[in-house]
């Protein structure tokens, strides 16, 4: 499969990358810092034991929606076509700097609803365009349910996983897969600093999970699996409980 | 550090305050720290931070091939890159790491700091050896690349020199080439010490991969009695049609009780070691178990319950003869140090790190529980190992005393000179440098 990946520097995303790559898929790498980028080109080229220069690369920040037709048109171009769009970029901070910093606050909802939501809405032309194909974003679990820890986080999630939803619903006819990805607590860079609680997963096993998604076109997937039920559990619990909770 | 927490090393023990800091962007998080951490495979504090200094930068994340060259074997990664990936990823393709240590959890950036030694080291010497170009954040800020040719001191005391010359960012070395992903391999029986190095000293010789497991638990007759590994690279004709598949471990879920792993299982585990293995074979062995043995096991250091244990490994020069081994399993047996495996291996050359381990010699490694009355068990060993010329190995390292160390390495205040032009302030420091490689007056020693 031909498949575009904004995000695969780091983290969830990175670790996606190496297994489709592995497995033999083409990919074409896009993100904020050139030198990085081709860095991480040269590693999924020297893993997979293919020629270096195989894999490209184009700057897309997602701060810059001007650049988001540009670079998945340099995307398809390299690729020669385009069956799998894959977004694991994003913005975190704790809820805590979030209060403390409107202006920071503004820029992450910003990028990771209103810019991932525009990013998406250009992928799914293009996609569309070909015939389908499958439109896989990272979300996350904090968009589930408003929560304490993840109040602002949780509500740009929110509204990027209804997007999903819906668009799942309207284009899965016309042959457009859409997969909205919901991590749990996975240990990343993104999340260092954070306490680690119970169930926390590691990138290489979302990664798995994720890539078998992209094969079914699951249109939902947790990862870990067991936050599936931990939010399950969640989304039952009465408000007067939520309010307890610090969860 | 946010959280009240603590790190330690394989073997658990010591376990100090200190917490890791972890991102893809490694030259960032280097930045004012005093070490950087891979895998936390080495036994003792090499690892650990020093008192009052408790943040270290982790290098895991930062885990990226950055070239690797199909003819030459020449790769460059990142030093969170962890040994792991390198063998699942390229053994399959014809290449193989130059050297590898006893487990492939740990990263390339360790193997450099530990300047690890294999089975092959009597023909191929120690990682370092096939290091080519280093990357370092050192103590000043700056990114310096060092080599044989530019910066030669600090490529030196950097090889084998436990992360306390700068931090090492990225590791340019070379792969080796190998005609099948198999092995072939032999077991010899043998009966006693002097059997052991004899058998070992001929195998050298046509075997590129030997070592051995000796019986340090039973007295009399029996004592130095075990068996002799070797193998090859299996040619292609030899080989398995099929790749060796990943081997499936378990997982010891919690920790043993500490008595678990007393004088009579140590025991018991060496007399079915030894019933079990024929008085010879030969045939196609798996990587994952000639390597690997204990990495089917995750988490084996739980089997010595919460106090840990340390992993004591020197290597004694050959004009010891086998009278200093022997004396070395006497103390072992006399003190009670019961330990369920110990492995023994002939060394060639020491190599060009300043620190490094290794030298010509039979090098011994074995397991002691954390106990009251280890410190005194290591201290007797060093006694004889200072006697002989001999010297320790550092990333198993926790007991040793300071005098002891200086008694045993003679390269140390070379060393110590290049440290002190990288980093006059002594901004890098681990829990180790502070017991035993410090400038300076003794600061309270080992415990």
């Amino acid at each position: 499969m031909k498949i575009v990946v904004l995000g695969a520097t780091k983290g969830m995303g990175r670790a996606l990358a190496r297994r489709l790559m592995e497995r033999g898929d083409a990919l074409f790498l896009l993100g904020r810092d050139p030198e990085d980028l081709i860095r991480s080109a040269r590693d999924l080229e020297a893993r997979a034991g293919r020629a270096a220069g195989s894999v490209g690369t184009a700057v897309c920040d997602l701060e810059r929606p001007a650049g988001f037709a540009p670079a998945l048109a340099a995307a398809e171009a390299g690729l020669g076509g385009l069956d799998v769009v894959v977004v694991t970029a994003g913005l975190f901070a704790t809820q805590e700097r979030l209060e403390a910093d409107s202006e920071l606050a503004r820029r992450l909802l910003t990028v990771d609803f209103a810019n991932t939501v525009v990013f998406c809405e250009e992928a799914r032309k293009r996609l569309l365009a070909r015939g389908g194909g499958t439109l896989c974003v990272f979300s996350s679990v904090a968009g589930e349910r408003g929560r304490k820890p993840v109040v602002l986080y949780g509500a740009a999630k929110a509204g990027l996983s209804h997007y999903l939803e819906g668009l799942d619903h309207k284009f899965r006819a016309q042959g457009l897969r859409t997969i909205c990805v919901k991590p749990g607590f996975v240990r990343t860079g993104m999340t260092e600093g954070l306490k680690t609680p119970p169930f926390a997963g590691e990138p290489d096993a979302v990664a798995a999970r994720v890539v078998r998604a992209i094969d079914r076109g699951k249109p939902v997937v947790y990862a870990p699996g067991i936050w599936g039920l931990i939010m399950f559990v969640i989304r039952l619990l009465p408000r007067f409980v939520m309010r307890k909770i610090g969860f | 550090m946010k959280r009240a927490e603590t790190l330690a090393g394989w073997g658990r023990s010591p376990v100090v305050p200190g917490c890791e800091v972890r991102s893809e962007d490694l030259p960032r998080i280097t930045t004012g720290r005093p070490l950087t951490r891979g895998l936390g495979r080495s036994y003792g504090d090499s690892s650990l931070p020093a008192a009052g200094d408790p943040v270290v930068a982790s290098a895991v994340l930062a885990d990226r091939i950055l070239s690797f060259d199909p003819v030459s074997g020449t790769l460059r990664a990142e030093a969170g890159l962890p040994l792991s990936d390198l063998y699942r990823l390229f053994l399959p393709r014809g290449w193989f790491v130059p050297v590898t240590p006893g487990t492939q959890f740990v990263t390339v950036g360790g193997m450099v700091a530990a300047d690890v030694h294999g089975g092959n080291h009597h023909r191929d010497g120690c990682f370092g050896a096939h290091v080519t170009q280093l990357r370092m954040r050192v103590a000043d800020g700056r990114i310096v690349d060092c080599s044989r040719i530019e910066e030669r001191d600090l490529f030196r005391a950097t090889v084998g020199g436990m992360g306390l010359t700068g931090h090492i960012l990225e590791v340019t070395f070379n792969m080796a080439r190998v005609p099948s992903p198999w092995l072939w391999g032999e077991t010899q029986r043998v009966r006693s010490v002097g059997e052991f190095v004899d058998v070992l000293a001929q195998s050298a010789a046509n075997w590129p991969f030997t070592k051995g497991w000796i019986d340090c638990v039973s007295r009399g007759k029996n004592v130095g009695r075990g068996f002799v590994l070797r193998a090859r690279w299996a040619e292609r004709s030899e080989a398995a049609a099929q790749p060796p598949k990943p081997r499936r471990g378990f997982t010891l879920p919690v920790n043993l009780p500490s008595w678990a792993l007393n004088r009579l299982a140590a025991r018991l585990l060496n007399e079915f070691l030894f019933r079990t293995h024929p008085t010879r074979r030969a045939g196609l062995v798996h990587p994952d178990a000639f390597f690997y043995p204990l990495d089917s096991i995750r988490h084996w250091n739980r089997a010595y319950g919460k106090m840990g244990f340390t992993q004591y490994q020197c290597v004694i020069p050959p004009e010891s003869g086998i009278g200093a081994l022997t004396r070395f399993m006497e103390i072992v047996t006399r003190r009670g140090g019961a330990s369920p495996l110990c492995v023994i291996k002939d060394c060639g050359p020491e190599g060009d790190g300043l620190l490094s381990f290794p030298k010509s010699g039979t090098s011994i490694a074995i397991d002691f529980p954390v106990r009251p009355w280890t410190q005194g068990l290591i201290d007797a060993l060093n006694d004889l190992v200072v006697g002989e010329g001999g010297r320790i190995y550092l990333a198993k390292d926790t007991f040793t005393r300071r005098d002891h160390f200086a008694k045993m390495e003679p390269r140390l205040a070379e060393w110590q000179s290049i440290r002190r032009r990288w980093d006059p302030e002594g901004r890098l420091r681990s829990a180790q440098s502070e017991r035993l490689l410090d400038l300076g007056p003794t600061k309270g020693g080992s415990p």
